[in-house]
C-alpha cells in the first residue's frame, strides 16, 4: 500500500493530468470492446466470451499491415475491417448455431474459438511479445496540459475513440438501423414478423461489435504489448464493465468503462498490487446491491 | 435413497476399486499415472457437475477450489506445520469449505451467465492475488516439494502405496457424491435446476440449497487438488488458471451431464487426447478447440448422455410397439 503516494499525486497537478490521461485511454479502449459485448448480449442474447480474441486479432492485423506500409491509418482500417469480416463469419458459422441454447453450449463454443485463435496467433506471429512502433506522425514532443506533460498520441487515441463512441451513439439512437437493433433487442420475433430479416440483422450487429473490438485492438497496438493471450484480460474487464453498467446498456458501458479506467490508473499509484482486486470488488458490490447494473434492465 | 440401490452402488464401487487396485499388476507406470491424473481431474469434473448438471449453475471458476483452495493450502500446511497428512487434508478441506461459503454466498444470488462470469471473476481475483503474494505462493514457479510423513503405517512417498491411496480416496469420494446425488437433497437440486420458482413454492430455500451445493462442490474439488498436489509433488499456478476450469466444463460436456459417471468418462477421454495430442504436436489448444467445436456443434451432448438417450428412445419405441401389438 502506498496511499501516501496517491495523496501526493492528488496534490500535484502534473500527476493528476498524467494519470487522468492514462485513465481515459484505458477507459475509452475498454469502452470500445465492452460496447460490442453489451450490444451483442442485448440483441443476440449471447455473451461473447471470445470478444477479447477479436481485440487481439485487430492488434495483430494492424501490426502486420503497419510493418510494410508504415501507415497507421491503413493499419487501423485493416484491423477494424478484417476483424469485422472475421466476426461475421464467426457469427454465421458458429455462434448462430447456439442461439437460444443454454449458457454451457455458448460458453464452450466461445472457449473453443479462443483456444483455436490463440494457437493460430502463436503459429502465425510467434509466442514472443510484439510491439508496434509509434507512428511517425506522432513522434512529437509531449504537449503541456494543465501543468502535466501528455504525449500527442495519447490525446489522439482519446479523441478518436470518443468520436467512434459518438458515431456509435448516433447510429443506435438516430438511424433506422439503430431502431431495428433496439427493436430486435426487445422483441426479435416481432421484428422478423414486420419483414426485417433478423439473421442478417444479427450478423450485422455481431459484425459491428467485431469492428469496434478490432478498431480498439488496432488503435491500442502502438501502446500495448502484443501477446497471444492479450484478449483474455480485456474480455474479463469488458464483462466487469457490462455488469457494472448493466447488460445491454451502451451508456452504462461508457460510464463503467471510464470509472474502471480511473480506478485502474489511480489505483496503480496508490495500491498497485490490488488494482485487479479493486475492479472485482466494484463489480461484486454492484452485483450485491444492484444486480441489474447501474443502468441496466433487470436480469431474468 | 432406497437400500437396495445403495447396496448395488456400493457393490459396484467395490468392484471398481478392486479393478483399479489390480492395474499395477500390469506393471505399466504410464497406466497408473494415467489413473492418478484421472482421479484428480475426475474429482474436479464430478464436483463441478454437482453445480452444472444437477443444479444448472454453470460455474466457470471451479478450478480455484482445485488449486487455490486445494493444492496450495495443502502444500503450504504440509511444508510449514509439523502435522500429519490426515490433519493436513482435513484442514485443507475445511479451508475450502469456508472459502466456498464466502464466495458462494455472493455468487448463488445470481443465475445463468451472471453466475458464470462472477465465478470466473472470483477465480481471476484469487489467481492474481496468488501471483502477487510471491513469498507465500512462489508466484509463477509455484511451490515445489511436499513432505509426506507416514501415517498409520502408510507411506505415501512409496509409489504403489500412493497409487492405492489415490484410487481409494477417489472411489470413496465418488460413493459419497453418489449418495448426495440420490438423496432427497440431490433431488431438490434437480428441482431447482428444472424450475426454481416451483421449488420456492414447495417451501425450498433455494439460495441456501444452492449454497450448500456450492460448498460441497468446492470441497470435493479441493480433494482432487490434494491428490494432484501429492502426485505432482507441489502446487502450480496452472492448477487454478481459468483454462483448467474450461477443461473441467469440457470434460463434463464430453462425457455427459446427466449420467452420474459421465464427467469421469470425460476426464478419461480428455486425458487420452492430451497424451496423444501433445505427443504429436505442440499446438494443443488448436486441436482441443477444434474438437470442442466439433462436439458441441455436431454431437450437442456428451457421450454417455448420447447413449442413454438412445436407449431411452429405443425403450420408448419398444413400449409403444408392444402397446400397439396388445391393441391388435
Amino acid at each position: 500500500m502506498k496511499l501516501e503516494a496517491l495523496l501526493a499525486c492528488f496534490g500535484q497537478m502534473s500527476c493528476v493530468v498524467t494519470q487522468s490521461t492514462s485513465a481515459l485511454i484505458i477507459g475509452m479502449l475498454l469502452f470500445l470492446v465492452a460496447s460490442g459485448v453489451t450490444l451483442i448480449f442485448g440483441v443476440l442474447n449471447v455473451v461473447n466470451f471470445a470478444h477479447g480474441t477479436l481485440y487481439m486479432l485487430g492488434a495483430y492485423i494492424a501490426y502486420t499491415v503497419y510493418q510494410p506500409t508504415e501507415s497507421y491509418f491503413l493499419a487501423v482500417l485493416a484491423g477494424a475491417i478484417g476483424v469485422g469480416i472475421f466476426g461475421i463469419l464467426f457469427e454465421r458459422f458458429l455462434i448462430s448455431k447456439v442461439y437460444g441454447q443454454d449458457v454451457l453450449m455458448q460458453l464452450l463454443v466461445c472457449y473453443g474459438v479462443v483456444l483455436v485463435m490463440d494457437d493460430l496467433v502463436k503459429i502465425i506471429w510467434g509466442v514472443d511479445f510484439r510491439k508496434m512502433s509509434m507512428p511517425v506522425a506522432f513522434r512529437l514532443p509531449p504537449i503541456r496540459l494543465g501543468g502535466g506533460l501528455v504525449p500527442p498520441f495519447y490525446l489522439f487515441l482519446i479523441i478518436v475513440s470518443m468520436v467512434i463512441g459518438l458515431v456509435l451513439w448516433f447510429v443506435i439512437t438516430k438511424t433506422r438501423y439503430g431502431k431495428m437493433i433496439r427493436a430486435a433487442a426487445v422483441n426479435p420475433s416481432m421484428v422478423s414478423a414486420l419483414g426485417i430479416r433478423t439473421p442478417v440483422l444479427f450478423a450485422s450487429v455481431f459484425g459491428l461489435g467485431a469492428v469496434l473490438a478490432g478498431a480498439a485492438g488496432a488503435l491500442a497496438a502502438p501502446v500495448r504489448a502484443l501477446t497471444p493471450g492479450m484478449g483474455f484480460s480485456i474480455v474479463i474487464e469488458s464483462f466487469i464493465v457490462t455488469v457494472i453498467g448493466g447488460m445491454g446498456s451502451i451508456g452504462g458501458a461508457f460510464a463503467a468503462a471510464i470509472l474502471l479506467g480511473f480506478a485502474r490508473s489511480f489505483g496503480s499509484v496508490g495500491f498497485p498490487l490490488f488494482v485487479d482486486g479493486l475492479m472485482f470488488l466494484i463489480m461484486g458490490l454492484v452485483l450485491i446491491f444492484k444486480p441489474a447494473g447501474l443502468f441496466g434492465r433487470a436480469p431474468r | 435413497m432406497q437400500k437396495n440401490t445403495l447396496a448395488r452402488d456400493l457393490a459396484f464401487a467395490a468392484i471398481g476399486l478392486v479393478a483399479l487396485l489390480c492395474v499395477p499388476l500390469l506393471g505399466s507406470k504410464a497406466a497408473t499415472n494415467f489413473i492418478i491424473y484421472v482421479s484428480a481431474n475426475g474429482l474436479l469434473a464430478m464436483s463441478l457437475n454437482l453445480l452444472v448438471g444437477y443444479t444448472g449453475l454453470v460455474s466457470f471458476g471451479h478450478a480455484m477450489f482445485f488449486g487455490a483452495a486445494g493444492a496450495y493450502p495443502f502444500v503450504l500446511l504440509m511444508q510449514n506445520l509439523p502435522i500429519g497428512l490426515p490433519t493436513g487434508i482435513i484442514l485443507t478441506l475445511v479451508f475450502a469449505a469456508v472459502l466456498a461459503l464466502a464466495i458462494g454466498a455472493i455468487c448463488v444470488r445470481l443465475t445463468e451467465i451472471y453466475f458464470s462470469f462472477l465465478t470466473l471473476a472470483f477465480q481471476m481475483l484469487i489467481y492474481s492475488l496468488m501471483m502477487n503474494l510471491v513469498e507465500y505462493t512462489g508466484g509463477d514457479n509455484g511451490l515445489s516439494g511436499i513432505p509426506r510423513p507416514p501415517f498409520l503405517g502408510i507411506n505415501l512417498a512409496d509409489g504403489p502405496t500412493f497409487y492405492a491411496f489415490a484410487c481409494t480416496i477417489f472411489v470413496v469420494a465418488l460413493v459419497i457424491l453418489r449418495i448426495i446425488v440420490m438423496s432427497p437433497f440431490g433431488y431438490t437440486l434437480r428441482l431447482i435446476r428444472d424450475n426454481a420458482q416451483r421449488a420456492t413454492f414447495l417451501g425450498v430455500n433455494v439460495m441456501r440449497t444452492k449454497l450448500i451445493c456450492f460448498v460441497l462442490a468446492g470441497v470435493f474439488a479441493s480433494l482432487g487438488g490434494i491428490i494432484m498436489a501429492l502426485f505432482a509433488a507441489g502446487a502450480f499456478p496452472s492448477f487454478s488458471f481459468w483454462t483448467n476450469s474450461g477443461d473441467a466444463i469440457f470434460m463434463i460436456m464430453l462425457g455427459g451431464l446427466h449420467v452420474f459417471l459421465g464427467p469421469v468418462l470425460g476426464a478419461v477421454i480428455l486425458q487420452v487426447l492430451n497424451d496423444v495430442v501433445t505427443h504429436y504436436t505442440k499446438h494443443y489448444g488448436l486441436f482441443l478447440g477444434l474438437l470442442i467445436l466439433t462436439i458441441v456443434l455436431g454431437f450437442r451432448k456428451g457421450l454417455l448422455d448420447f447413449i442413454y438417450d438412445r436407449r431411452e428412445a429405443r425403450e420408448q419405441s419398444a413400449l409403444s410397439a408392444a402397446r400397439k401389438k396388445a391393441q391388435d
